[in-house]
C-alpha cells in the first residue's frame, strides 16, 4: 500500500489526476446516499427548475433533482460499464491467449466463432438478444461482455501472436511448462501493454454503447438514473445552447479521460522506457 | 511468398463464406425467436386474428421454418434477393442505392481519418510525455467519450445553426449532384471521423512505444539515428499487427455501426434499414443488410490479418 | 414505428362546433352524421386570406419507415397519411369545423334506419394516369380493403358493410349489416382513398389517385417528392407547385432542419424545446388540441383488476394535473376516464372532473378487501413519447395511497403485439375520433379486438347497438352521456390525459385563419390546404 502510494507521488501529473478521478467517482459510487440531497427518483419540484440554492444543477424534466441524479448516475453507470468491461477481458484475453498459444484447431475453432459472431452488426446483436431475453441490468452486462469479448479476442490473439513466435516462449515450451504457465508468466506480460491500452478504451466504449441501446429504447431500465439515458433525454436541448445535457456527458468524458491518464502511465511504466 | 498469401487469402475467403453462412442462419434464427412475427408488426395495434392470418398466408409464413429458410437461400444463391415482406419492392432495389451511401460516407471518413489518426499516433510517439502528446491525447479521449448523437448535435449546433456553412441535415436526393453530397456529407463524417480517430490513434501511440523499448531499437538508436527515423523505418513495421487490426475493426465500424449518424443526420443508409426491418420483423431485407455487414467485417478481417502476416517474417514462415 | 392505432377517423378534434364558419362554407344542411349533403357550391374549398400560388413546401416528418408502401390498407403514420392525402381524394372530407363535406362524392343520402347509404358521384374526374373516375372505380378501392384475404388496416372500420354495389353507372350503394348514422364519416378514412381500378381490381402500385398532386418519386422511409397536379378538379386548393417529403425520426433532427431553413414545417415538436423554439421569430407553433389521449389500460379479467374498486383506487391515485405540466408541459387537458375529448358534440358535461385524492384511493382498496396493493406496469414509449416518464411519476404519486407500482419498461419493437391488451396493466394511446360511436365501439366494445382493457359491461354495449343506429340527436346524445359515466366510474380504462398535437412551421408558408380543429397539419390536408407565404 505505502509503496502504491509512493509511486504515486513519483508518477506524472496526468496519472495524479486519473487517480483523484477515480477516486472521486468511487467514493460517489459508494457513498451516493450519504451524498445526494435527493432520493434518485424522487421528485422534488416542478420540471426543468433551475439552478439554484435548493437544486444544485435544477431538476430534470418530471422534477427529480440533477445533481442528485447525477451522483447516482455514478454507481449505476460505472457500476454496469465496469462489470461488464471487465467480464470481456476475462472471457476475450483468455480465449486468446489460448488460441494464441494451443494454435491449430483451437485457435481455428475459437478463431472462426468469434469471426462469425462479430460478423454480426453489434447494435443489431443487442438488439435481438435482449428483445428476446429483456433488458435487466444483468442481461445487459451479459450481452455487453459477450459482444465486447470478441474484440478483445481479437487483439490479444494478435498480439500474442507476435509472441509466441519469439524465442522465450519457445524456450519455455520446451522445458515443458503448462499452458497456464506460458499464458501468464510468458505471453501475458508482454501483451500486457496494448492490452492495457484497450481497457481504458473498451471502458468508455460500453457506456457509449449502452447510450446507444438507450436511444433504440433498450438502455438500462427507468427511472433508474445512468448518464447515458440523462444525456439522451436532454440531447435536443443542445440546439438551443443549453448545457444541462452536457453534464452527464461531461462526467463520463472526465471519468474516460481520467482512466486512460492512468493506463497511459502504467503502460509507459511497462515499456520500460526511461525518459 | 506471394504464393503462401495466396494460399492464405483462398483459405481465408473460404472460411469467410462459411461464416456468411453461419451468420444467415444464427440471423434467421434470431428474428424467428423474436417475439412477433411481421403480421403483428406492420398492423401493429391495428392486427385482429383475421388479418395477420390473411398476412401470414399471403406471405407464406404459414409454412414451416425450414422450408422457408431453405426456399430463401436456394434463391439467393442464383442472386435473387427477393422481395420485401413489408412493401413487395425487389431487394436488390431497396438496398443497392443505400448501400452506395453507406459506402460514400464510410469511404469519406475512412479517407479523413485513417492518415490522420496513424499521423497523429506517430506524431505522439515521437514526442511522446510533451504537452503536445497531452493535449492531443486528452482532446481525443474527450471526444471519444461522448456519444456519437451527442457530438452530431453539438457539431449541428455549431456549424449549421450558428454559423450557417453546412446543411443540418443529409437527406439526398437521387439526382444529387457530386458537390451537393459533398457539402451535405461534411458534418456526418466529421462526427464519424471525431469517433473512430481516437482509438485508432491511441494504439498506433501506444504499439510504436511499445517497440521503443527493445533492444534493436536501443541499437538504433546507439548508432544515432534520428527519432523520426527510428519510428518510421524501424519501429512502425513491427508496429503493424495491432495497428492494421484496428484500423480494420473501425472501418467495419464506419460501414456497419453507423446508425445513429444515420438517424441524426437523416442520411438515407442501409443501417436505418436495417433497424427498421427488425423491428418489422421483415426477414428477407433482415438478412440481405445483415450478409453485407457480414461480408465487409470478413473482407476487411481477411486482409488485416493477411497484412499482419505479410508484415511479420516470423509468421510467414513458422517454426522455420 | 408502425405501432399506431388505426383509428380510422383520425379526425379529432377539440370541437368548439365553428357555427359561424360553418354557415359561411355554407351549404351543408344540419349536422354531421344525421346530415345529407345536397350538393356543394364549388367554391367550397376556397380559403380566406389571399392564397399565393407557385413556390415549394418541404416537410420534414416523423412517421415514415422504410416499410411504407402504395398500399392504402398498409398505411400506419403519419408520413402516408400526409403525403398520400394529396395524391388521393376519399368520397368524403372532413371539413375544417369537422362536419362531412362531399369531397369525389357529390352528395349522398341514407335509408330512414341509415341501413343503406347512395353516394352520387362527381362527374368528369380525371385519375393522374388519364382513366376518369367510375363508379366501379369506388366499389374495386372499397372491395381492397374487404374479403377474407384482406390485410388492410381498415378491415375493422369497414366490418359493418354487407355489399357494396355500383348504381347506374355514377352512384356506388352501401348496405349495412345494421344501421349507422355516423357512415359518411367511416368513408373520410384515410385509407378509404379511392384508385383507380383495372379489370375490376383496385391498381394500387400505379400510385394514381385524383388528388392535387401526382408522385414523382417515392423512396420509402426516405422522401417523397410531389408535383402539382395541373388538371385538379378542385379549386381554389393546392397551391404549390410541388411538395417534398422528407422522413425524419429524430426529434432534434427535426427541429434543427426547420431552424436551419431545411424544411418549412415539422410535426412532433419536442415539448422540451417549445419555449426555446418560440423564442424565434421566425417560427409559429402550430397547435391541435386534443388530437390524442393516453390511456393506462387494466384488464378487468385480469386477478388485479377484476374488482372494480381496485380500478378506482387507480383512478383516484394519478395526479392528472402535475402530469399535465411534466409530462406534456401543459400542450394538453385532463381527461376524465372516458374517451371523449373536451369540446366533442356529445360530451357529458355534468360529470365531475375526477381529481387526485390519495384518501379516496385507500378507501376503495380498503373497500376491496385491502391494505396495499403490489402492481407491475409494463411501459413502452412505443405508446406515446413520455409514456415511460408517464408511468414513473404515476409510481411516485401513486405510492402515497399504498399502491405500489413497479414500471417496467418494455422495448418500443413489438409493444403493440405482445405486451398491450395481454398484459394487466400497460400503457396505451389512442386518437381522438370525432365520432362517439366509433371510439366506443372499437375501444370498449364487448369482443371488440381492439377492447384493451376486457370490460364487458352489459347496459353499456347495450346502449352502443341502440344509439349507433339512432338518427334523433337528443336522445342519441343521452345514450352517449350514459356511457361515458360508466367508463369513468367502472371501465377499465384510465385516461389522465388529452395531448395536442404540436407542429411548427416557418413563416415562409402561410395558411387561412382557421386551421382544422382535428388531425395533426391542418387535419393532415397541409399540402393542398396551405401556400407560399
Amino acid at each position: 500500500m505505502t509503496r502504491l502510494f509512493k509511486e504515486l507521488l513519483r508518477a506524472p501529473l496526468s496519472a495524479q489526476f486519473g487517480f483523484i478521478v477515480i477516486a472521486l467517482y468511487v467514493l460517489l459510487a459508494v457513498l451516493a446516499p450519504v451524498l445526494a440531497p435527493f432520493g434518485e427518483t424522487e421528485i422534488v419540484g416542478d420540471g426543468f427548475a433551475p439552478w439554484d440554492g435548493q437544486f444544485l444543477l435544477g431538476t430534470d424534466n418530471l422534477g427529480r433533482d440533477m445533481f442528485s441524479r447525477l451522483i447516482y448516475g455514478a454507481r449505476n453507470t460505472v457500476g454496469i460499464a465496469f462489470t461488464a468491461t471487465l467480464l470481456a477481458f476475462l472471457i476475450g484475453g483468455l480465449a486468446g491467449l489460448v488460441a494464441a498459444l494451443k494454435s491449430g484447431w483451437v485457435d481455428q475453432g475459437l478463431s472462426r466463432l468469434v469471426d462469425i459472431l462479430m460478423a454480426i452488426p453489434q447494435l443489431i446483436f443487442a438488439l435481438l438478444i435482449l428483445s428476446v431475453v429483456g433488458t435487466t441490468a444483468t442481461s445487459l452486462i451479459l450481452v455487453i461482455a459477450l459482444l465486447d469479448s470478441t474484440r478483445v479476442f481479437r487483439l490479444t490473439r494478435a498480439v500474442a501472436m507476435n509472441v509466441v513466435v519469439q524465442d522465450f516462449v519457445e524456450a519455455a515450451r520446451l522445458r515443458g511448462e503448462g499452458l497456464w504457465w506460458l499464458a501468464t508468466r510468458e505471453v501475458l506480460p508482454n501483451t500486457a501493454a496494448p492490452l492495457i491500452a484497450e481497457f481504458g478504451l473498451r471502458f468508455c466504449f460500453v457506456f457509449l454503447f449502452i447510450s446507444a441501446l438507450s436511444f433504440l429504447g433498450l438502455g438500462i431500465q427507468p427511472p433508474t438514473a445512468d448518464w447515458g439515458s440523462m444525456v439522451r433525454d436532454n440531447a435536443v436541448l443542445i440546439t438551443f445552447g443549453n448545457v444541462t445535457p452536457l453534464l452527464p456527458a461531461l462526467a463520463v468524458a472526465v471519468l474516460t479521460v481520467g482512466v486512460n491518464f492512468v493506463v497511459d502511465w502504467m503502460l509507459h511504466k511497462s515499456s520500460g522506457l526511461k525518459e | 511468398m506471394v504464393k503462401s498469401i495466396l494460399l492464405l487469402l483462398v483459405q481465408r475467403l473460404a472460411l469467410g463464406l462459411l461464416s456468411l453462412f453461419a451468420v444467415s442462419v444464427i440471423i434467421f434464427l434470431a428474428v424467428g425467436l423474436l417475439p412477433g412475427d411481421i403480421a403483428q408488426a406492420m398492423l401493429g395495434q391495428a392486427a385482429t386474428d383475421e388479418t395477420v392470418a390473411a398476412f401470414r398466408a399471403q406471405l407464406g409464413l404459414d409454412q414451416p421454418p425450414l422450408m422457408r429458410f431453405m426456399h430463401w437461400i436456394g434463391n439467393f444463391l442464383q442472386g435473387d434477393l427477393g422481395v420485401s415482406l413489408a412493401n413487395q419492392r425487389q431487394i436488390s432495389e431497396l438496398v443497392g442505392a443505400r448501400l452506395g451511401n453507406t459506402l460514400t460516407l464510410a469511404a469519406m471518413a475512412a479517407l479523413v481519418s485513417v492518415p490522420l489518426a496513424l499521423l497523429l499516433g506517430m506524431l505522439a510517439a515521437l514526442y511522446r510525455n510533451s504537452w503536445f502528446d497531452r493535449a492531443l491525447n486528452t482532446s481525443a479521449l474527450s471526444a471519444v467519450s461522448f456519444p456519437e448523437f451527442f457530438v452530431a448535435y453539438i457539431l449541428i449546433m455549431l456549424f449549421s445553426v450558428k454559423l450557417n456553412w453546412f446543411p443540418s441535415i443529409s437527406n439526398l436526393a437521387p439526382d444529387a449532384s457530386f458537390g451537393e453530397v459533398f457539402e451535405r456529407s461534411v458534418l456526418p463524417v466529421a462526427t464519424l471521423s471525431l469517433v473512430v480517430i481516437a482509438q485508432m490513434m491511441r494504439m498506433t501511440r501506444a504499439a510504436l512505444i511499445n517497440l521503443l523499448a527493445s533492444p534493436y531499437i536501443e541499437m538504433a538508436r546507439l548508432k544515432g539515428i534520428s527519432q523520426a527515423r527510428i519510428i518510421f523505418r524501424h519501429a512502425l513495421p513491427n508496429a503493424l499487427a495491432p495497428i492494421v487490426n484496428v484500423v480494420a475493426l473501425n472501418l467495419a465500424y464506419l460501414v456497419v455501426g453507423v446508425v445513429v449518424v444515420e438517424v441524426v443526420f437523416v442520411y438515407p443508409g442501409l443501417g436505418q434499414l436495417l433497424v427498421d426491418s427488425v423491428a418489422k420483423r421483415d426477414i428477407p431485407v433482415v438478412q440481405a443488410c445483415s450478409l453485407i455487414f457480414a461480408a465487409t467485417y470478413v473482407v476487411l478481417n481477411t486482409l488485416a490479418d493477411v497484412l499482419a502476416i505479410a508484415s511479420n517474417p516470423r509468421l510467414m514462415h513458422p517454426k522455420g | 414505428m408502425s405501432d399506431k392505432k388505426n383509428n380510422s377517423i383520425q379526425t379529432m378534434f377539440d370541437g368548439q362546433l365553428q357555427r359561424r364558419d360553418f354557415l359561411k362554407l355554407g351549404a351543408m344542411a344540419g349536422m354531421a352524421g344525421a346530415a345529407f349533403s345536397l350538393g356543394l357550391p364549388l367554391n367550397a374549398w376556397a380559403q380566406e386570406g389571399t392564397p399565393k400560388p407557385g413556390g415549394v413546401l418541404r416537410l420534414g416528418l416523423a412517421g415514415g419507415s422504410t416499410s411504407d408502401s402504395l398500399d392504402p390498407g398498409s398505411w400506419s403514420d403519419t408520413f402516408t397519411f400526409v403525403g398520400f392525402s394529396a395524391v388521393y381524394n376519399s368520397l368524403v372530407e372532413i371539413a375544417v369545423d369537422g362536419t362531412a363535406i362531399p369531397e369525389l362524392a357529390e352528395s349522398w343520402e341514407a335509408s330512414p334506419d341509415a341501413r343503406v347509404w347512395t353516394f352520387k358521384l362527381r362527374q368528369d374526374v380525371q385519375f393522374h394516369n388519364g382513366q376518369t373516375l367510375t363508379a366501379e372505380d369506388v366499389v374495386a378501392s372499397v372491395e381492397h380493403h374487404l374479403g377474407e384475404k384482406s390485410t388492410s388496416a381498415a378491415k375493422t372500420v369497414l366490418g359493418d358493410v354487407a355489399t357494396v354495389k355500383a348504381k347506374d353507372g355514377n352512384s356506388v350503394v352501401f348496405e349495412l349489416r345494421s344501421g349507422n348514422a355516423d357512415f359518411p364519416f367511416v368513408m373520410a378514412d384515410y385509407h378509404l382513398v379511392i384508385m383507380p381500378s383495372k379489370d375490376g381490381v383496385a391498381d394500387w402500385r400505379a400510385g394514381s389517385g385524383t388528388g392535387g398532386y401526382r408522385i414523382k418519386s417515392f423512396e420509402p422511409g426516405v422522401r417523397m417528392a410531389l408535383e402539382r397536379n395541373p388538371g385538379y378538379w378542385k379549386s381554389g386548393r393546392a397551391h404549390f407547385d410541388s411538395a417534398e417529403l422528407i422522413s425524419i425520426s429524430d426529434g432534434a433532427a427535426r427541429i434543427n432542419a426547420l431552424i436551419t431553413g431545411e424544411v418549412d414545417v415539422i410535426n412532433k415538436v419536442d415539448l422540451k424545446t417549445i419555449n426555446l423554439l418560440k423564442l424565434n421569430p421566425n417560427m409559429v407553433i402550430e397547435e391541435t388540441k386534443g388530437a390524442q389521449h393516453y390511456t393506462f389500460p387494466m384488464l378487468c379479467d385480469s386477478k388485479e383488476f377484476a374488482d372494480n374498486n381496485v380500478r378506482m383506487a387507480m383512478k383516484h391515485a394519478i395526479d392528472r394535473e402535475a402530469m399535465l405540466g411534466s409530462v406534456l408541459r401543459g400542450y394538453g387537458t385532463v381527461g376524465n376516464d372516458h374517451p371523449l375529448q373536451p369540446g366533442h358534440r356529445f360530451l357529458n358535461t355534468a360529470l365531475e372532473q375526477r381529481i387526485y385524492d390519495p384518501e379516496k384511493a385507500r378507501f376503495y382498496l380498503r373497500k376491496a378487501g385491502l391494505e396495499s396493493l403490489n402492481v407491475r406496469l409494463q411501459a413502452s414509449d412505443a405508446a406515446y413519447s413520455g409514456a415511460v416518464d408517464a408511468s414513473v411519476l404515476f409510481k411516485e404519486q401513486a405510492r402515497v395511497a399504498g399502491i405500489n407500482i413497479d414500471v417496467v419498461r418494455e422495448p418500443a419493437d413489438g409493444f403493440f403485439s405482445n405486451v398491450w391488451n395481454k398484459q394487466p396493466f400497460t400503457t396505451s394511446f389512442w386518437y381522438s375520433s370525432l365520432t362517439a360511436d366509433r371510439m366506443f365501439s372499437i375501444g370498449y366494445a364487448k369482443g371488440a379486438s381492439w377492447n384493451e382493457t376486457h370490460w364487458e359491461h352489459q347496459r353499456f354495449n347495450e346502449l352502443l347497438n341502440s344509439a349507433r343506429g339512432e338518427l334523433n340527436e337528443p336522445l342519441r346524445s343521452e345514450m352517449y352521456n350514459e356511457m361515458q359515466q360508466l367508463c369513468r366510474d367502472e371501465g377499465g380504462a384510465l385516461i389522465p390525459l388529452f395531448a395536442n398535437s404540436v407542429a411548427a412551421r416557418s413563416k415562409r408558408v402561410a395558411h387561412g385563419p382557421e386551421t382544422a380543429p382535428y388531425g395533426e397539419l391542418d387535419g393532415l390536408r397541409l399540402i393542398e390546404r396551405w401556400w407560399q407565404a
